[in-house]
């Protein structure tokens, strides 16, 4: 079992989350080319080691989260909210 | 190397088996190819094989990063099977299915393919409808096809569980052509085979890096020193990405996800056929091997992952399955378990195609289905690093086919690999 660390409960067990993707994509503009959006949609780095991914806490509190998680050990290195805004608010009440 | 036939058979056990060769050689890296592979599992091995029989180029060697038979090859449930729909695919896996009807002469070596059938259940008139949809379409060209009603299917499969009122069992679509083989002979029988036609294969033949020459691969560097290759395949599914990327190609279609699977103590013969059963997200298949095991599987551990081992919460879920279908299995004890690393694509499809290399061709991408893939994997890769171009059935198994709006998607499940199971 991996243990996830959401910074709104608590450390969790990660059957209670599900797992979203690479949380690195960025989407082009809305008229970027084919190409651009092709890639942002269908092609991946796909890291052997350290990455970012994003993962809901679908049996909690709902929220979606950033991990770092090595994709060889399962090591998790930090676990943040998505929005930016929201990570500043864990910031500041630690 | 020594057929294996009944005069040698009897030969052999009247001198106490001293005349029998080894199956394949040990040989030292050759400093050049004409084609090198890259990845000695079934995909790879078949691939060298189908060179060299079909296409009389035998000057090829096989690099393998462990032994013959030790990675994914060895990491399945060897259900072998052509119920598919999609342009492409059922021409591709019909024609798998036939060179596994004759893979045993072929390779002069028993792959135990049995041909056992393989029922899907299923379990509202809406899955029904589906399924009757494809089954059809698989009828239209040609495969073996049917429904069994819940009349048959009892009959065939007494000892199902008939009293599951949340997933009631009202059939099941049957493919009889379909049915099980044995990994590890598959994995030998090709490499014995190819070794025999004067295809090198070299295990313990990591490769580190890749030298590049006017846009082509020049060289391998490899545990095993520098091999140069004129053409160069990889078939390496799992560690795709990793290749691809020291190759300095960028990303890929692809994640890598691991998929368990599980092995039960031996039982007197329980379940003649395959048996998948499918519901609510919950993905579960079984049959028994020829020594009496359990041997079955579920869906992905459903994150990301090069590590080949599972989780527990898949282990409990495979066991509550089981247990929905099969009750009979509850007292029977788990011998073991393992997990296998899968090339999970966009669409669900593979990939045999050529690359933005000119020398380096791609065989990759085969998610759940790589196993019964492999004979065909390596007869239409054999083919493209021959001829140049793709045979009309992989024609659209390229990468490409994602900015064209071609995918071949089965599940229709859209661009999420871990959910093409």
């Amino acid at each position: 079992m991996i243990r996830i660390n959401c910074p709104y409960c608590g450390e969790r067990d990660h059957s209670e989350f599900s797992y979203g993707g690479d949380a690195t994509i960025n989407y082009p503009s809305l008229d970027a080319s084919e190409k651009e959006w092709t890639r942002a949609i269908f092609f991946r780095k796909n890291i052997k080691g350290f990455q970012f991914e994003t993962w809901h806490h679908s049996n909690g509190c709902r929220m979606w989260l950033v991990v770092e998680r090595s994709t060889v050990t399962h090591e998790i290195k930090s676990v943040k909210p998505c929005h930016p805004d929201l990570q500043k608010v864990v910031e500041n009440n630690k | 190397m020594t057929k294996f036939n009944a005069w040698n058979v009897i030969k052999n056990g009247l001198n106490g088996q001293s005349y029998w060769t080894r199956q394949w050689r040990d040989p030292e890296p050759k400093s050049s190819y004409d084609v090198v592979i890259i990845g000695g599992g079934l995909h790879g091995l078949a691939t060298a094989y189908y060179l060299a029989k079909n296409h009389n180029i035998k000057n090829v060697a096989v690099l393998e990063k462990g032994w013959i038979g030790g990675g994914n090859a060895g990491r399945n449930t060897t259900i072998v099977r052509s119920n598919y729909m999609m342009p492409g695919n059922h021409e591709f896996y019909e024609h798998s299915l036939k060179l596994w009807e004759n893979l045993s002469h072929e390779l002069n070596y028993n792959v135990m393919f049995s041909q056992r059938a393989h029922v899907s259940l299923f379990h509202s008139p809406g899955a029904k409808d589906s399924v009757s949809r494809i089954y059809n379409i698989m009828r239209l060209h040609g495969t073996d096809a049917e429904l069994w009603d819940l009349k048959t299917l009892k009959k065939k499969i007494p000892h199902l569980n008939y009293h599951n009122s949340r997933f009631p069992i009202l059939g099941a679509a049957v493919q009889k052509r379909a049915g099980n083989a044995r990994h590890d002979s598959v994995a030998w029988g090709y490499a014995r085979a190819a070794d025999t036609l004067g295809v090198d294969i070299l295990q313990n033949c990591e490769v580190t890096g890749f030298t590049r020459k006017n846009g082509n691969i020049e060289s391998i560097q490899t545990s095993r020193g520098i091999i140069k290759g004129k053409k160069i395949g990889f078939a390496v599914a799992g560690n795709t990405s990793v290749l691809w990327q020291m190759a300095e190609l960028g990303n890929l279609p692809i994640e890598s996800h691991k998929l368990q699977a599980f092995v039960s103590e031996a039982v007197k013969p329980l379940l003649d056929q395959v048996v998948v059963y499918g519901v609510g997200g919950a993905h579960f298949y079984i049959s028994q091997s020829d020594k009496g095991s359990m041997v079955f599987g579920g869906d992905l551990d459903w994150y990301k992952s090069y590590a080949q081992r599972g989780n527990l919460p898949m282990v409990q879920d495979v066991a509550e399955a089981a247990m929905a279908i099969f009750p009979s299995l509850g007292r029977i004890r788990l011998l073991r378990h393992w997990a296998g690393v899968m090339d999970m694509t966009m669409d669900g499809s593979f990939f045999i195609c050529k690359t933005p290399i000119s020398n380096l061709y791609l065989n990759a991408g085969w998610n759940y289905g790589g196993f019964k893939a492999s004979p065909a994997s390596g007869w239409y890769f054999a083919d493209l690093i021959a001829n140049e171009s793709p045979h009309n059935y992989v024609q659209n198994h390229n990468l490409e086919r994602f900015e064209k709006g071609i995918n071949i998607d089965e599940r229709g499940a859209g661009p999420d690999p871990k959910l093409h199971g």
